[in-house]
């Protein structure tokens, strides 16, 4: 038997298969302009492409904010204990969760069996979620991915606003002021490291740290964050699966 | 099911809206009040009739935000858009406001409010605590008394204070009992019947009908009970509310823990339990006995303000609560930096899960929230 875990996200939809054992699929596209359809057409590719039949999966469990709006869905568990059980799932001694994602960001703190203690998530504004980054990004006229690469050992240019619209036009005038896209670019993902650092303080940081969402896939980010945090920061292949990982280990349970 | 009374106690703001116009036509004074601090009594005794105008909606927010920083309390702004946009009937036809130096906020809100009708303001001390905070808070029960007696050209005699003392705890003890029946496991009321009973109190023209009508919801609700009729069942986390008042139109945060299958048992603020906790000592001396009630408020502006530890800790058993959520509005920065202190105190002491939301009177932030409460709630059943 099997349980499938999807995570509906503002920019991806990610599921995973899991056998009870092991994660034994996992699968990403991007949510595009309707939840409903993509989680659906997802859900139909990764049980089609590992040729799994319906009468298999006893449970299919739905979170981020797309789960609303799946209609066959057994049940729907928030992203933040489903972070929890992902990152236990992962690895049990984790404690700490930083998640950015698209338009949330998110610190979790977990007991010695994965239950949430305590989490805290960024206000109603998108300073330091992965769509600040991507409006800076394309104001730097560059790819998102492109960020970590260019700013690698690049001194950081400060940037002050936090706000999105304000930080795009204070980037305009940096570069028209002569300022190296590189080292805006760091500056920018310093930003980020910062504005999750002062989340992250506020719930109080304990070994292990793991680093989740799509955000996390920029190497240097996690490096700053290790560094500001004084401990390391972690982050795995499954670090963007890890909603839809716990959301399938929650359902397999059940 | 709803309990029947429910509509009659919702129809109770209309009922009043058109009572108080009645009332003022027949040549009755009315008193506007905003806070829990303000002593209901004294205008009861000049005769007055007392309404709350504390704002609870978020309509005339846009047009208070042409005169108030946008970044304020929704709740100060709420209250100053009513009275700039003639919508609040009860502001309308109050005679005279009253108001009382609590936060910064209100402080000076108000002396922009008072360009609009007579107003008394009462200085508060800033603790309640040693002799003379009393002293001087009596003091300002004297000053208000002696306003209303010039404005109303009336005498307000001890036996009249008496009088609407009694009448006031009369209330204090329905409501109280009211608020007590939701201590029972299932509670037999949702959170947001709770809230709109006690709230719309505040707009009683006739107080004695108004004690009348919780009287009678009190008997249905326990004929429900025996009959085994509850507004949730026996599992749903039973969660005490916290933090700043709310009222119809900022019940976002109740309604939202509502909808999520919390069951919301105990509502300490202002709206809530927190004016009723204390009864006006009727043997005393009626203004000492007014002073001594009210400045015993357990509210944020005051410092220190552990008696709302001590509340929130009794309640908590009392009720048998799974969790406390602290709601703060925006920009209050004392129910804000006090949140802090309550969650440390609820999580080390009380060892109960805590969520502290902050928010508006906006429904921009409800899907954010929403994911709060329920993540909030999944930790507490797990
Ligand atoms: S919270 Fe404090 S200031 Fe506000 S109504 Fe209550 S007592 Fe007054
Ligand atoms: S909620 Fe806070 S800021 Fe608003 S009026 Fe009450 S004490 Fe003042």
């Amino acid at each position: 038997m099997y349980s499938v875990g999807i995570d509906v996200g503002s920019v991806a939809a990610k599921a995973v298969i899991f056998d009870g054992k092991n994660i034994i699929a996992k699968k990403i596209t991007p949510t595009g302009w309707s939840p409903k359809e993509s989680g659906q057409q997802l859900f139909e590719e990764i049980i089609e492409v590992n040729d799994i039949k319906r009468q298999e999966i006893k449970s299919i469990v739905g979170t981020g904010y797309g789960r609303i709006s799946l209609p066959f869905l057994d049940q729907k568990v928030t992203e933040i204990t489903c972070h929890g059980k992902g990152a236990y799932f992962l690895d049990a001694s984790i404690r700490t969760v930083i998640d950015i994602g698209g338009q949330d960001s998110k610190v979790i703190s977990l007991d010695s069996k994965g239950n949430v203690i305590d989490f805290l998530m960024n206000d109603k504004c998108a300073a330091g979620t992965g769509k600040f980054l991507q409006v800076m990004a394309h104001a730097l006229e560059i790819e998102v991915g492109e960020l970590s690469t260019i700013a690698q050992g690049v001194e950081a240019q400060t940037i002050s606003s936090m706000c999105t619209v304000f930080a795009e036009s204070e980037i305009i005038s940096l570069m028209a002021e002569g300022a190296s896209k590189e080292s805006i670019a760091a500056g920018l993902l310093q930003s980020v490291c910062s504005k999750a650092y002062t989340l992250a303080s506020k719930v109080g940081v304990k070994e292990k740290v793991f680093f989740s969402g799509g955000v996390s896939k920029n190497p240097l980010l996690k490096d700053l964050l290790s560094k500001k945090l004084h401990t390391e920061v972690i982050s795995s292949e499954f670090s963007q699966y890890l909603g839809a990982i716990g959301a399938a280990v929650i359902g397999y349970k059940k | 099911m709803r309990p029947e009374l429910m509509t009659e106690i919702e129809g109770l703001r209309g009922v009043n809206s058109v009572k108080i116009k009645e009332a003022h036509e027949a040549g009755k004074k009315v008193v506007g009040m905003y806070c829990v601090f303000s002593p209901q009594e004294i205008a009861l005794a000049a005769d007055a009739i007392s309404v709350t105008l504390c704002g609870t909606s978020n309509d005339p927010i846009e047009e208070a935000e042409k005169e108030l920083p946008r970044n304020l309390c929704p709740l100060i702004k709420s209250s100053y858009g009513f009275a700039i946009t003639d919508k609040c009937p009860y502001f309308y036809f109050s005679d005279v406001l009253l108001a009382e130096t609590t936060c910064d906020g209100k402080k000076k809100m108000y002396e922009l409010m008072s360009k609009l009708k007579p107003m008394h303001i009462m200085n508060l001390p800033q603790t309640a605590q040693g002799e003379e905070a009393l002293t001087l808070w009596k003091k300002e029960m004297v000053y208000f008394k002696e306003f209303l007696e010039k404005e109303f050209d009336v005498e307000i005699t001890e036996d009249k204070l008496k009088e609407a003392i009694q009448l006031m705890n009369r209330e204090r003890i329905a409501m109280r009992r009211l608020h007590q029946l939701n201590a029972h496991k299932p509670a037999p009321i949702t959170g947001m019947d709770m809230m709109l009973a006690q709230w719309l109190k505040g707009f009683n023209v006739d107080k004695e009908a108004g004690i009348d009508l919780i009287e009678r919801f009190i008997v249905e609700v326990e004929d429900r009970m025996e009959k085994g009729i509850y507004a949730f069942d026996e599992n749903a986390p039973r969660i005490l509310l916290t933090g700043c008042p709310i009222g119809l139109g900022s019940e976002k945060a109740l309604r939202i823990l509502e909808e999520s299958g919390a069951s919301v048992v105990a509502l300490e603020n202002c709206t809530g339990y927190k004016g009723l906790d204390v009864l006006v000592d009727e043997e005393k001396d009626p203004i000492e006995a007014l002073a001594e009630k009210y400045l015993s408020t357990p509210c944020s502006c005051m410092t220190n303000n552990n008696g709302r530890l001590d509340l929130i800790e009794r309640l908590v058993k009392e009720y048998q609560v799974d969790g406390v959520v602290d709601l703060t509005w925006q920009a209050c920065h004392t129910y804000n930096i006090e949140s802090f202190t309550v969650k440390n105190f609820v999580r080390d002491e009380l060892d109960l899960p805590f969520l502290q939301l902050e928010t508006d009177y906006s429904d921009s932030d409800v899907g954010q929230i929403k994911v709060r409460v329920e993540a909030f709630l999944e930790g507490i059943k797990s």
